[in-house]
């Protein structure tokens, strides 16, 4: 099991989401994703994108305009 | 190794992307690259201006449909889409390719404006095909759009 750090700071929609998704294909299973970000819509995204994958959202976090999701696959 | 079985019951969009216009291209490309994102399969249909899109060349070279003014309009959009790291055209598909996304190219359109396939971006079609094929892929999606 590995842990896979993705920042995505700054970055805009779609990018965000799309770079999880990537991130995600890429994981094995039992994996951690671990994502950072400033993008606001994009906090909501992703948890709506782990729930539709079926796979399990870990944290949720955020201090300031940046946020922190993790995610086992 | 990718994981089958996320992918088990994927619900699926088709798109048919008849414009050749870059703001309808983004539109096109953001909700494909969205729904593949959140686990959706999603089939594009390049058809008439969009399928010469597709030419070598054709992504950088798409007008915005209202404000081009002789590309002054479409490098000020650039610019601001710059400055706010929105991707390119070009980095948005292979995107969608690399997600998974299907390219149909409409074989009609290719006879009318005398395109054939060395022509067009070889790299990104998965399949040269008519009306059926779209069909197909149509009747049984969740969501399609004609844009």
């Amino acid at each position: 099991m590995s842990e896979i750090k993705i920042n995505v700071m700054g970055e805009t929609c779609p990018v965000p989401l799309v770079e999880f998704r990537k991130a995600l294909r890429k994981a094995e299973k039992g994996d951690i994703i671990e994502v950072v970000g400033t993008h606001p819509a994009s906090k909501k995204e992703i948890p709506m994108a782990v729930k539709a994958l079926g796979s399990e959202l870990i944290e949720v976090s955020e201090e300031g305009e940046n946020w922190k999701i993790r995610v086992k696959k | 190794m990718e994981d089958k079985s996320e992918e088990v019951k994927a619900q699926k969009a088709t798109i048919v992307v008849q414009s050749g216009d870059m703001d309808k291209l983004y539109s096109a490309l953001i909700i494909a690259n969205g729904c593949l994102s959140m686990g959706m399969e999603v089939s594009m249909f390049f058809t008439f201006w969009g399928l010469l899109r597709l030419k070598k060349g054709g992504l950088e070279s798409a007008p915005l449909s209202k404000m081009h003014f002789l590309g002054l309009g479409k490098w000020m959009i650039k610019r601001r889409m710059k400055a706010r790291n929105v991707r390119s055209l070009e980095d948005m598909f292979q995107d969608y390719v690399d997600l998974g996304g299907k390219v149909l190219a409409c074989d009609m359109t290719m006879e009318i404006m005398g395109v054939g396939p060395k022509d067009l971006r070889e790299d990104l079609i998965s399949e040269y095909c008519g009306v059926g094929t779209y069909v197909n892929e149509a009747r049984d999606s969740e969501l399609t759009l004609f844009i």
